[in-house]
C-alpha cells in the first residue's frame, strides 16, 4: 500500500514537470462477459486519449458499451485485455486493493443516483474521501467547506441526503468528487435524475470546473448535455464510431 | 484513515439503527448473564451441599445394621442377621486391632414423646448414647453441661435437648435444670445443644440425647442399637478406620467368604465426594445451557451484521468507489461487531452480578470469578469471530455490483 503511494505521489511529481502526458490512455480494450460461442463483447477493442484540461463527452445507446467504458475509466472493474494507463500510472493489472486507493486519489465520481451516504451530512458526505486518504479533520474540514461553498451549498453543509433536493444532492457530490483534487472528473449520467433547472446549474458548474483546468469526461445519453462538451465521442457495439471536436465550444 | 475514524463510523453505524443494535446487544447480555448467574447458582449449590456435610463431620463413619443391598435378596438373610451390640462398639475400641480409629459411640434409638405440663413434643431423634458421641457427630451445647461418663456408668436419668425440643416444651424459659417426662420416664435437662439447622428433611434440633444405660435399663430394654458412630483419627484414616472396623465386624459376626455381611458402613468423606461430583455434574450441565444461549446471541450478531452488510451494499460500493480501501471496510464492520459483543458482554457482567444477589431456586449463587472472565472474555470473540464472516463479504464486494445494488 505505502509503496502504491509513493508511486502515486512519485507520478505526481512527474506530472507537474511533464504535464504533456494524457489523463486517461487506453490501448485496445477489451471486456467480454461469458465464454466461448457466448460471449459478448462490451468492449471490442476500444483505444482513447484524453489529455489534461479536457472536456469530453461520452455517448451512445443503451448497450453501446458506455457503462462498461465508464466502469473501466473509473478503475471499478477490469478489463479482459489491453492497458489502460491512469495519469501516468499503469493500472490495467492491478488488484482491487490497489485501485481503491488509484481511485480515491485520481478519480471523482459523479452517479446519476447521487450515491451520497444515507444519514449523513452533507459535510461528512464531502469529507469521507478525505478520510479514506489520512487527511487531518481540521484539514479535512476547511477543504470541505471550501468545496461545498463553490458548488454553492455553503449554507446547507449540516442537512442530510433527505433534505436536500435532486439538485442540492448532486452538487453535494460534485463538491465531494472536487475535494481531493482528482487528474479526472468522471461523470456517469449526471443529469439522469434531475430536473431541467438543476440540469442546467449542474452543466454551468462542470463549464466552471473545466474551464478551472480539470479534466471532466461525462457520460451521457442525452444529446443536450453532450453538447456541453468540447469533445464528443459516440460508441456503439463496443467500438468507438466518431470522435469529434464540439465546433459549437471550440473555437 | 485512522482507528479512531473507524471506530466513529462504525459508531454511527450502529446508531442508525438503535433497536437493532440493542435487540443484538441483549442477545449477547442474556448469554453473558446466564453464564455468570447458572455457574453462580451450580456453585452456591455445591458449597451449600459441602456446608452441610461439614456440619455431620467428615472424619465419621455409621455403622447399621443389615446389608448394603436391598430387595428379596437382603431380606432373606435378615433372619440370620446378629444386631449390633454394645459390646460390638466396645470391640472396635481396641487400640490393638483398629489404630485409626478414636473414638466409638453407641447409639440406641427409639421413639417417644416428651411431656412438661401440657406441652408435648415428639423429638425427630431420641438416642441413647455415651460421651464420644459428642465429637463424632460434631454436637457442642450451648448452655449448661454435657452428660459425662459417670452419668452413663450410673444410668443417670439425665438429657440434653436441641432447641426445637427446648422450645416445645419450656418456651423461652431456659430448659437447664428443669424436668421433662419422656416416654413416660422423668428426665433432668443439663444442657442445651448448638443449634445445627435442618439437614434434608430432617430438623438437627429436634433432639433429645441421653445416657445409654439410661435408655436399656428404663426404656426399651435390652435392645440391639440403631447403629454406631466411629471417629476416624482424621479426614485422611478414614478409608483406613473403614477397613479395620469392617475386619473387627465381619470377626465378630462370622462374615466371611460368600456371607453377605449383616451390617454396612456409611462412610462421611465417600459421601462428600458423591454430592460434590453430582453438584459438579449440575453445574456442567448449568454451564453447557448457558454456553448454549452466548453461542445463541453470537449466531444473532453474524445475522444481525450480514443483514448490515446487504442493507449497506450500495453505501459500501459508494465507500470504495471514493477511495476506501479493503482494510478500511473490514474493520469498520469488524469494529461494530466487537462494539455490539463487548457492549452485551458489559452489560451481561452487570447483570450477572446483579442477578446473583437474588436466591435462585432455594439456592445462594456463589459467583466464580473466573467464569465473569471467561464469559466476557469468550463474547468478544464471538463478535470478532461471527462478525468476521459478514465483515468479510463487506470488504470483498466489488464496487461495481455494490454500486449497482438496489
Amino acid at each position: 500500500m505505502a509503496q502504491l503511494v509513493a508511486v502515486v505521489a512519485a507520478a505526481e511529481a512527474v506530472d507537474s514537470v511533464v504535464d504533456k502526458q494524457p489523463v486517461i490512455d487506453v490501448r485496445d480494450a477489451v471486456k467480454r462477459y461469458g465464454v466461448g460461442d457466448a460471449s459478448i463483447f462490451a468492449l471490442d477493442g476500444v483505444s482513447l486519449t484524453i489529455d489534461a484540461g479536457e472536456y469530453v463527452a461520452i455517448m451512445g445507446p443503451s448497450g453501446s458499451g458506455k457503462s462498461t467504458l465508464m466502469n473501466i475509466l473509473g478503475a471499478l472493474d477490469n478489463m479482459t485485455s489491453g492497458e489502460y494507463f491512469l495519469d501516468g500510472i499503469e493500472i490495467s493489472s492491478m488488484d482491487e486493493s490497489h485501485l481503491s486507493i488509484v481511485r480515491g486519489r485520481k478519480i471523482g465520481f459523479i452517479f446519476q443516483s447521487f450515491n451520497l451516504i444515507p444519514r449523513t451530512t452533507a459535510i461528512a458526505n464531502v469529507e469521507l474521501p478525505m478520510a479514506y486518504q489520512g487527511v487531518k479533520s481540521k484539514e479535512r474540514r476547511e477543504r470541505a467547506l471550501v468545496a461545498l461553498d463553490v458548488v454553492g451549498l455553503g449554507d446547507r453543509i449540516n442537512h442530510e441526503p433527505t433534505e436536500l433536493s435532486g439538485g442540492q444532492q448532486q452538487r453535494v457530490a460534485v463538491a465531494r468528487a472536487l475535494v481531493t483534487r482528482p487528474a479526472l472528473l468522471l461523470a456517469d449520467e449526471p443529469t439522469g435524475a434531475l430536473d431541467s433547472k438543476s440540469t442546467a446549474d449542474l452543466l454551468d458548474l462542470f463549464d466552471q470546473i473545466n474551464a478551472a483546468g480539470r479534466t471532466v469526461v461525462v457520460i451521457t445519453h442525452e444529446l443536450d448535455v453532450a453538447h456541453r462538451a468540447k469533445r464528443i465521442i459516440r460508441m456503439r457495439d463496443g467500438k468507438i464510431v466518431s470522435d469529434d471536436l464540439n465546433k459549437e465550444r471550440v473555437a | 484513515m485512522s482507528v479512531f475514524e473507524i471506530v466513529r463510523f462504525a459508531i454511527r453505524g450502529l446508531f442508525t439503527n438503535r433497536l437493532r443494535t440493542f435487540l443484538t446487544v441483549l442477545g449477547i447480555t442474556i448469554g453473558v448473564a446466564s453464564v455468570i448467574i447458572l455457574l453462580a447458582v451450580g456453585n452456591g449449590s455445591s458449597k451449600a451441599i459441602q456446608a452441610s456435610l461439614d456440619r455431620l463431620g467428615t472424619n465419621s463413619l455409621q455403622v447399621r445394621s443389615g446389608g448394603g443391598g436391598f430387595g428379596p435378596r437382603a431380606r432373606a438373610t435378615a433372619s440370620s442377621q446378629k444386631p449390633l451390640t454394645i459390646l460390638d462398639a466396645a470391640a472396635l475400641m481396641d487400640k490393638s486391632q483398629a489404630p485409626d480409629i478414636l473414638q466409638v459411640a453407641p447409639i440406641a434409638s427409639t421413639n417417644g414423646t416428651c411431656v412438661v405440663g401440657a406441652s408435648t413434643t415428639t423429638p425427630s431423634t431420641f438416642y441413647g448414647t455415651w460421651p464420644a458421641y459428642y465429637k463424632a457427630s460434631n454436637t457442642s451445647i450451648q448452655s449448661g453441661s454435657y452428660f459425662t461418663n459417670d452419668d452413663v456408668t450410673q444410668g443417670r436419668r439425665v438429657a440434653l435437648i436441641g432447641q426445637t425440643t427446648a422450645t416445645a416444651l419450656f418456651g423461652t424459659a431456659s430448659p437447664i435444670g428443669q424436668t421433662m417426662r419422656c416416654s413416660g420416664i422423668e428426665f433432668t435437662v443439663i444442657g442445651l445443644t448448638t443449634v445445627k439447622g435442618a439437614s434434608g428433611f430432617q430438623d438437627g434440633d429436634s433432639l433429645v440425647l441421653i445416657p445409654i444405660t439410661t435408655m436399656e435399663n428404663s426404656i426399651t430394654g435390652n435392645q440391639p442399637l440403631s447403629s454406631i458412630i466411629v471417629e476416624a483419627t482424621s479426614s485422611k484414616t478414614t478409608d483406613a478406620a473403614q477397613t479395620e472396623l469392617t475386619s473387627i465386624l465381619d470377626a465378630r459376626h462370622g462374615i466371611s467368604g460368600r456371607k453377605t455381611a449383616d451390617f454396612s458402613v456409611f462412610n462421611q468423606a465417600s459421601l462428600l465426594t458423591t454430592a460434590s461430583t453430582s453438584s459438579k455434574t449440575f453445574t456442567t450441565l448449568l454451564g453447557m445451557v448457558a454456553a448454549i444461549s452466548l453461542l445463541v446471541g453470537g449466531i444473532g450478531i453474524t445475522n444481525i451484521m450480514l443483514v448490515t452488510v446487504i442493507e449497506r451494499t450500495r453505501e459500501i460500493g459508494i465507500r470504495k468507489a471514493i477511495g476506501a480501501p479493503k482494510g478500511a471496510i473490514l474493520s469498520q464492520f469488524l469494529i461494530e461487531a466487537t462494539i455490539l459483543s463487548v457492549l452485551g458482554g458489559a452489560l451481561g457482567v452487570v447483570a450477572g452480578f446483579v442477578g446473583s444477589h437474588f436466591t435462585i431456586a432455594g439456592t445462594k449463587p456463589v459467583i466464580v470469578p473466573a467464569s465473569v472472565f471467561l464469559a466476557f472474555g469468550v463474547s468478544i470473540l464471538i463478535g470478532v469471530f461471527f462478525g468476521g464472516y459478514p465483515a468479510s463479504r463487506a470488504a470483498s464486494l466489488r464496487p461495481i455490483e455494490a454500486l449497482r445494488y438496489e
